[in-house]
């Protein structure tokens, strides 16, 4: 295939990246936030020519990193599925900062503020590694450095909480990055090889002997508990409250809906390109994390319930959002890969609104999450309000939303697998997590919108105000609010190309 | 199985190693200690991946006296590994001393349960 210059865009994605942290420590606040802003532009220009690309020529490519061919060199590898994850990751960090930018300001000494950018573009370039490498081991060290730089920007905040909470989240990230590096190990041992093609074809020619699949499925399971301990998957999810609620807004809405996305995108990497659907299938893991998606599904929402925090009750949202995800990867075909890559991007969409819009709720309401003082919040500051409304919507699964349109496409693949015990306990479990879902938000809803009769607190009209510091914000709602509706409405756009990628993964 | 064990005593000790570190990171309350686990099992890592790579009357991959067959030589990728791993097992260790003294700081003691209970107390905003 002759190669063309959007074959290095994936490279210079990492690099520039890389390039633009270490820069950012040098420069002054204002300057490393704009110059953020304008190189993640350019990123995003580059990641939508590679996805114009992966479609138009319907063929993913590989560029060997020092042209060492395989199995001797490092790969990147560049299809649609990979674009696409990469354009959502860019999206959602430059709302994320545009939106959270205004309590930046207030959580962090402004001459630190450009650390902060530093670690963020650092972090930007451990995300696109690990969309496009096509190496594990690759992975795993930029896995790592995804770590380090999520713990970066949650101690930004020097608070205790938010010390004692990033301590926690260290802790759960390194018994999960042991656990994957000793299955990356383990996998290497019974291949001899850590590209990812290469691995499945040796670890199929494996598989052919019924002996060797106790072996592996104590591989692929240690890799599993790893990635799900870092992702946030039930029972491993306690730490994600404190994690995300006591992290600066931008800091938790990039949490929550990007660093625990790359570690499942990375497993969807290794289940589909590494070890293969045939060779996975064999193991009972798919049925364990068949199990474990639907309880994560209606625990982390009865865990929401019992919140006492706006933010506590949006995390422990995320963890029954998660938990959507491995039911769909549990369901073992690509109808339900497809549902649970679709859900990425709703889950995506729509939590980083929420994590970016409760903190405006909190401003009117004397700083405090706490449920009772948000009284009458969507009131004093309407278009927080509006867009917190958007959110909820969307989680509940409200028609026009992107959460509907993730349901239905779970409901769409559980059918698909004509398995009746699957289709029953996807049905209840979508049910049961629905319900749940509109029981808190909207008791949060009719709570925001009802009047506190607290004179102390901004009126109504105080809170139409727009100001400069707030533009940001509101063009990142829009964004948001509007991929959430294109992702509720024209769900099979992003459906059918997410087919198109995973037929790209083969 | 003792005798698959004593066979291959190597990848063993480092499967125990890796034990003893991922409990005392998961469960000891004391932070230092449960970094000393984190590096224990990662050790344990490292063994395994260097017993692996090792190939008893095989040399480093460096052509000596015109030798040139595969067979001579051990595969360097995972002392490759190794080496990379130990990087990443570093950096994160001093992140995580670093986030140690500032909680011992705050609240002077490195016990996290103890932390936990006095930052219940504390009142902060958003």
């Amino acid at each position: 295939m002759q190669m063309s210059i959007i074959w290095n865009f994936p490279l210079f994605t990492v690099v520039l990246s890389l390039f633009s942290g270490v820069l950012c420590m040098m420069l002054p606040a204002r300057s490393a936030r704009n110059y953020t802003i304008a190189y993640e532009s350019v990123l995003i220009v580059m990641v939508s020519c590679v996805l114009g690309y992966a479609i138009n020529t319907g063929k993913a490519f590989t560029y060997p990193m020092g042209e060492f061919p395989a199995p001797w060199g490092n790969e990147i590898r560049a299809g649609v599925l990979e674009a696409l994850i990469a354009l959502l990751f860019l999206i959602v960090l430059m709302c994320s900062i545009l939106a959270g930018y205004h309590f930046l300001c207030k959580d962090i000494d402004e001459s630190k503020q450009n650390l902060y950018f530093s670690l963020l573009n650092l972090m930007t370039a451990a995300l696109m590694a690990m969309a496009w490498t096509n190496d594990i081991f690759t992975g795993y060290v930029f896995l790592e450095i995804l770590t380090l730089t999520s713990c970066g920007i949650l101690i930004v905040r020097e608070i205790g909480r938010t010390t004692l909470a990033a301590v926690r989240y260290m802790i759960m990230n390194l018994v999960g990055s042991g656990l994957f590096l000793l299955g990356v190990v383990l996998l290497y041992d019974i291949s001899g090889h850590l590209l990812m093609v290469p691995m499945r074809e040796s670890l199929a020619s494996v598989a052919a002997d019924p002996s060797s699949i106790p072996a592996l499925s104590l591989s692929i399971g240690i890799l599993t508990i790893g990635l799900g301990i870092k992702s946030g998957m039930f029972p491993f999810h306690f730490w994600m409250p404190d994690t995300y609620g006591w992290a600066t807004p931008t800091s938790g809405s990039v949490l929550s809906s990007l660093v625990s996305k790359a570690y499942l995108f990375l497993l969807f990497k290794i289940y589909i390109r590494t070890i293969g659907v045939d060779v996975l299938r064999q193991t009972p893991i798919l049925k364990i994390l068949f199990i474990l998606g639907i309880c994560g599904m209606v625990i982390g929402s009865v865990s929401a319930m019992r919140a006492s925090t706006i933010n506590q009750m949006v995390a422990f949202s995320s963890a029954a959002q998660i938990g959507y995800i491995y039911m769909g990867i549990g369901l073992g075909t690509f109808a339900g890969f497809n549902a649970a890559l679709f859900q990425i991007f709703a889950h995506a969409a729509t939590k980083s609104l929420l994590f970016l819009t409760t903190p405006y709720l909190a401003e009117v309401s004397g700083d405090s999450l706490k449920f009772h003082e948000l009284q009458g919040s969507g009131r004093r500051d309407t278009l927080a309000g509006f867009f917190f409304t958007v959110g909820s919507l969307s989680m509940i699964g409200i028609p026009i939303f992107a959460g509907f349109a993730s349901k239905l496409i779970f409901g769409q693949a559980a059918i698909m697998t004509t398995q009746p015990y699957k289709i029953l306990l996807v049905m209840i479990a979508l049910a049961v997590s629905s319900l749940l879902n509109a029981l808190y938000f909207i008791r949060t809803l009719i709570r925001i919108y009802s009047d506190s009769g607290d004179t102390s607190k901004p009126s109504p009209k105080q809170a139409i105000r727009f100001d400069r510091g707030r533009a940001g914000y509101i063009l990142a709602g829009i964004i948001l609010t509007t991929g959430n509706i294109f992702l509720g409405m024209f769900s099979w756009v992003i459906s059918d190309m997410i087919y198109r990628g995973l037929g790209m993964f083969l | 199985m003792i005798r698959h064990l004593l066979a291959n005593y190597e990848e063993a000790a480092a499967i125990i190693l890796f034990a003893v570190g991922f409990s005392t990171l998961l469960f000891h309350r004391n932070l230092i200690k449960k970094l000393i686990g984190m590096n224990i099992m990662d050790t344990g890592t490292f063994l395994l991946l260097a017993s692996m790579g090792y190939i008893r009357g095989r040399k480093a991959p460096i052509i000596e006296n015109g030798v040139q067959e595969v067979s001579a030589y051990i595969n360097p990728v995972p002392a490759g590994l190794v080496l990379t791993g130990i990087v990443v097992s570093v950096s994160v260790t001093a992140v995580m001393l670093s986030l140690s003294v500032r909680l011992y700081k705050r609240y002077h003691t490195l016990d996290l349960d103890d932390i936990y209970n006095l930052s219940k107390h504390e009142k902060e905003d958003r």
